[in-house]
């Protein structure tokens, strides 16, 4: 193992050319920029056998790679927000087309008013898509999640395209240590691109044909059985990646100072790098406080939640996001997921728009959830209050 | 040579008796011969052809969105290439006028700009007619679509159609031409063209429909005809931005055609509006000397 230190975005790009994406296809938008910049630069000096298409949108970047997925290639894209947003009807669509298609999002906050800083509106706006999501807590897990993904996604029992996740600047900007894997190691594990159909003159058959309502409600069924089917491929192929590069990544959903917590925070993303400091700190004034990290939002890993809060006495959910009128979408998936448990959940909507989140914010929290108050926007201006 | 024999849209769609579209397809196939993969952007064409299980396709056929059939070709173009297959197999999009014309041209443009090698060929029967026979940006002038009613204040489509080729000419396309099933020996001579000419080609073909343009089912290649005859639809070729060919006639004046359908029967009664009629003689008569297209 050799650790480099690079900037996320670079980590990205570099891991990106280890998978051998045979098609890349790319819209620049902030923060994933230097995602596609570093691909383009790849390509360019012949790192990588790919073509990569410069599109004239988001829109036209997912469905090239519907075409080209279609036509037999691993393909991978990236981006974020607004991007997002335009792709909308691209992102349902290739899902519902059983697409495994990889796609890295810089997560950013959603216009209006325009921002382009962190939080994870963009991507939990697309929970309902049928596409797989997966949220790094730091470089490290965003190369490694996108190794993952493709062998998740390009399974024939599964056949779903998805989401690699990690915060806009926070981690797509920022420098830090990290293991690039050897091309050998990630070629003996993802293996030659295997479609299980493909449009090809010799066997013609036809993609993306309507379904009556005789037909329909079985295609949704059968859709949502294999997100869910997913579940048990992370954590196979998890634990793979585990035995193959030395980063276990077993677990939907992973543990800092659970095994006594009595106040349990439960977040995604690069905010848990924030709150695993701040449990130290508060660890060491006697608070039993732990966290609970998702990893994978979809498939959401309620039955694992439900077994590790078995102990818990009060949980506060982290939101980066909110479902305006309602609450944060982590939360109201917690609260689903421990219906029936005697056991307050606390719901902190934060870090929007890229406010920043400390330490401080982290205990600040944790003595609100002990004062049973929750279900709130945290950190707001006073002038609006 | 086009292999008039082939066959790969198979019988027993269900598009409407007398459609215009599904008759140009069948004709589009055999010009582009085999080992050709089809993408469909929504629209009659892909619902009358593919109701889950069943499909009329006997070659690769692909339909994702309704604006996006272009970016899908592009993707499908690259895949090919990357894996040594562009030239033995070639890609063809057909897509009605409202998928081509108005929700797919950032696609459409994004694609030939950037020059993939493939064909797009639009089925033009000038309305949304998959939704009802509602007006697109090919609608011609004063037709009556229920969306562009004639009425009281309105004499129908207000405006004349987008001239989409010329605007993929200006893109660079090395050929884009203009067709109708009603000339199938010159449609499936161009499709050929255009699928064996490296780069982004585009042909319009003029489609009627008996349903939607209001005339009998039995009539659709009449009435073909008559819009080429009359100077309404001018069937031509441009290469590298040059014309090269165009179909000339004696032409006759636009009344004739304008009478045999319902959707423009507003202009003749309950008397007949000399002002309109004569501003659609206007457009053919610019449209004769734009392409130079009358026998003198």
């Amino acid at each position: 193992m050799t650790m480099q230190i690079m900037e996320g975005s670079i980590a990205v790009a570099e891991t990106v050319r280890l998978c051998r994406p045979q098609v890349i296809s790319a819209y620049p938008i902030t923060p994933q920029t230097h995602i596609v910049e570093g691909l383009a630069s790849i390509v360019a000096d012949g790192r990588l056998d790919a073509e990569y298409i410069c599109v004239e949108s988001e829109f036209s970047a997912l469905s090239a790679c519907i075409g080209a997925s279609a036509a037999g290639s691993r393909v991978y894209s990236a981006t974020t927000s607004q991007g997002l947003a335009l792709m909308a009807e691209v992102v349902f669509n290739s899902a519902g087309m059983r697409l495994p298609i990889v796609m890295g999002i810089a997560n950013r906050a959603i216009s209006a008013p325009l921002s382009i800083w962190n939080d994870q509106q963009d991507s939990i706006m697309m929970r309902d898509s049928g596409w797989l999501q997966f949220y790094a807590e730091d470089n490290q897990e965003a190369l490694d999640l996108h190794i993952l993904a493709y062998k998740i996604c390009e399974d024939h029992n599964i056949l779903l395209p998805a989401f690699v996740c990690f915060d806009g600047f926070i981690l797509s900007h920022v420098y830090e240590s990290v293991d690039i894997p050897d091309q050998e190691a990630v070629d003996a594990f993802l293996g030659e691109f295997n479609p299980y159909q493909k449009l090809d003159c010799n066997d013609p058959i036809s993609f993306g044909m309507y379904a009556t309502p005789e037909y329909y409600l079985e295609f949704r069924y059968e859709h949502d059985q294999a997100v869910k089917r997913a579940a048990e491929a992370f954590k196979k192929y998890g634990k793979e990646f585990g035995e193959k590069f030395g980063r276990d990544y077993s677990e939907l959903v992973t543990q800092y100072q659970m095994e006594d917590a009595e106040t349990v925070l439960i977040a995604m993303g690069s905010i848990c790098g924030t709150i695993k400091d701040a449990i130290d700190e508060m660890r060491d004034a006697g608070k039993k406080v732990g966290l609970l990290g998702i990893r994978c939002f979809r498939p959401f890993p309620s039955e694992d939640l439900r077994a590790l809060l078995g102990n818990a006495k009060r949980v506060a959910v982290l939101d980066k996001n909110v479902s305006l009128g309602a609450k944060g979408a982590v939360a109201l998936e917690v609260k689903d997921a421990c219906y029936g448990m005697d056991l307050p959940i606390y719901d902190y909507i934060l870090g929007l728009g890229g406010r920043d989140v400390r330490k401080s914010d982290i205990k600040n929290i944790v003595a609100l959830a002990e004062e049973g108050k929750g279900d709130m926007f945290y950190g707001l201006r006073e002038e609006v209050l | 040579m086009v292999d008039r024999k082939l066959e790969n849209f198979d019988c027993g769609h269900r598009a409407c008796g007398g459609c215009g579209a599904s008759a140009a397809v069948r004709m589009i196939l055999k010009g582009a011969g085999e080992n050709t993969i089809v993408v469909s952007p929504t629209g009659c064409l892909e619902v009358f052809s593919t109701p889950y299980p069943e499909t009329a396709w006997k070659t690769p056929w692909i339909h994702s969105l309704f604006e996006n059939a272009s970016a899908l070709a592009s993707g499908i173009e690259a895949s090919l290439k990357k894996q040594g297959r562009l030239g033995k197999e070639k890609i063809l999009v057909i897509g009605g006028d409202g998928a081509t014309v108005d929700i797919g041209t950032l696609c459409i443009s994004g694609a030939f700009e950037r020059g993939h090698d493939f064909t797009y060929i639009c089925y033009d029967n000038e309305a949304y007619m998959n939704t009802g026979i509602q007006r697109s940006g090919a609608t011609p002038y004063d037709a009556d679509t229920t969306t562009s009613p004639a009425g009281a204040c309105s004499t129908g489509n207000n405006r004349p159609k987008k001239d989409l080729p010329q605007i993929l000419v200006a893109h660079g396309s090395p050929y884009v031409a203009t067709a109708t099933m009603a000339y199938p020996m010159d449609l499936m001579k161009k499709v050929e063209k255009a699928m064996n000419t490296p780069g982004p080609c585009y042909i319009q073909v003029h489609a009627p429909c008996c349903t939607g343009w209001g005339f009998d089912s039995a009539k659709t290649m009449e009435i073909g005809r008559m819009a080429v005859e009359c100077g309404l639809w001018v069937n031509y070729e441009i290469e590298n931005g040059e014309l090269v060919s165009q179909k000339k006639v004696k032409r006759v004046p636009v009344d004739a055609y304008l009478q045999a359908q319902k959707r423009f029967r507003h202009l003749f009664r309950p008397e007949r509006n000399e002002a309109e009629i004569a501003k659609i003689q206007a457009i053919a008569d610019k449209n004769a000397k734009k392409y130079g297209i009358d026998i003198e």
